[in-house]
């Protein structure tokens, strides 16, 4: 830990204020996630009610095994990450770094699981606007459907993307030895982000892969 | 300094199992008609209460002051007001001929 991360920025009375204000100021920055992501929520409702047949037609398509697989890679990974945080609140500098590890390789394998799903959309031509094929009754509104599900999926994997890269920047601040049970906030958010991004994958998991399932 | 909690390894695991096993649940739940909406309703709760465990534990929402709890719960809030505006909206716009998608 260098001494400049446990002197708290004059504007705050104390450090345990510096890092309420942290804290509840990514609770805030996480509100706005809702509000990003819930837009587009609001729409796959909206247009699963006025096309109920074709939404459960073209959920069908998806690979469930796939998306059972990578819904538990990832709850895995926000395991790993809640056992990272644990470490840091500990000072415990290597377990930091394994556990952010195992972190960032379980987000990957999840990457590699929804980039194999992709190309199969790609070979089964369900990707709306390039070469989309589909039962020609039901065409118009299943493409609506894998709008939303590119949208979706796709946003969210932006975001896997971005945590990973916070989680990079995380251990080698950890293997430079900056973090300890005084001063640990970065893990503590970074893990905060990492959890929201599981928690969108929970409700999309059911949206995307499983309304219309029992009709199939 | 700052009054966290530092939960056991031990805790986190089972957690991370509960979460496990309601991801197979409601896998296998889709494969059931439950009739009507019920297997929209079944897999929403689900889910709901799979974020519940991961916001109060994991994000040790459980143990963070009131003023977080506030923070977190006007994201919800506000989230219900968009989508329950959405809905009233559609819900009730049903003499208005769609345009035909095929």
């Amino acid at each position: 830990m260098s001494n400049s991360d446990m002197v708290h920025a004059h504007q705050f009375d104390d450090f345990a204020q510096q890092h309420e204000a942290s804290w509840n100021g990514m609770w805030v920055f996480l509100g706005t996630e809702v509000m990003f992501f819930g837009g587009m929520f609001a729409g796959y409702t909206m247009y699963r009610y006025l096309y109920p047949q074709a939404f459960a037609s073209a959920s069908n398509h998806l690979d469930i095994v796939l998306g059972t697989i990578n819904t538990a890679v990832l709850i895995c990974s926000s395991f790993t990450m809640a056992l990272a945080v644990r470490s840091a609140q500990l000072g415990a500098r290597k377990p930091i770094m394994i556990f952010l590890l195992l972190t960032i390789l379980l987000g990957t394998v999840f990457l590699g699981i929804k980039f194999t799903e992709y190309y199969q959309k790609w070979v089964e031509h369900l990707i709306p606007g390039y070469d989309f094929s589909y039962e020609p009754s039901l065409a118009r509104p299943a493409a609506i459907f894998f709008s939303f599900y590119f949208a979706l999926t796709g946003v969210h994997a932006l975001h896997m993307i971005i945590g990973i890269g916070l989680l990079t920047w995380l251990i080698v601040k950890a293997w430079r030895g900056r973090f300890s049970r005084e001063y640990n906030t970065p893990v503590e958010l970074v893990g905060l982000y990492w959890h929201f991004v599981d928690i969108i994958w929970i409700f999309l998991f059911p949206l995307l892969y499983l309304v219309g399932r029992h009709l199939g | 300094m700052k009054s966290e909690h530092i939960l056991s390894v031990k805790f986190y695991a089972s957690i991370f199992g509960i979460l496990l096993v309601l991801t197979l649940s409601t896998a296998g739940i889709a494969f059931i008609d439950l009739g009507g909406a019920w297997n929209a309703v079944a897999a929403i709760a689900i889910a709901v209460g799979k974020a519940l465990l991961v916001v109060l534990y994991f994000m040790h929402a459980r143990y963070s002051s009131r003023l977080t709890w506030v923070f977190a719960a006007a994201g919800v809030l506000w989230l219900m007001i968009l989508i329950g505006g959405t809905i009233n909206d559609v819900l009730t716009r049903e003499s208005i001929t769609l345009p035909p998608l095929s």
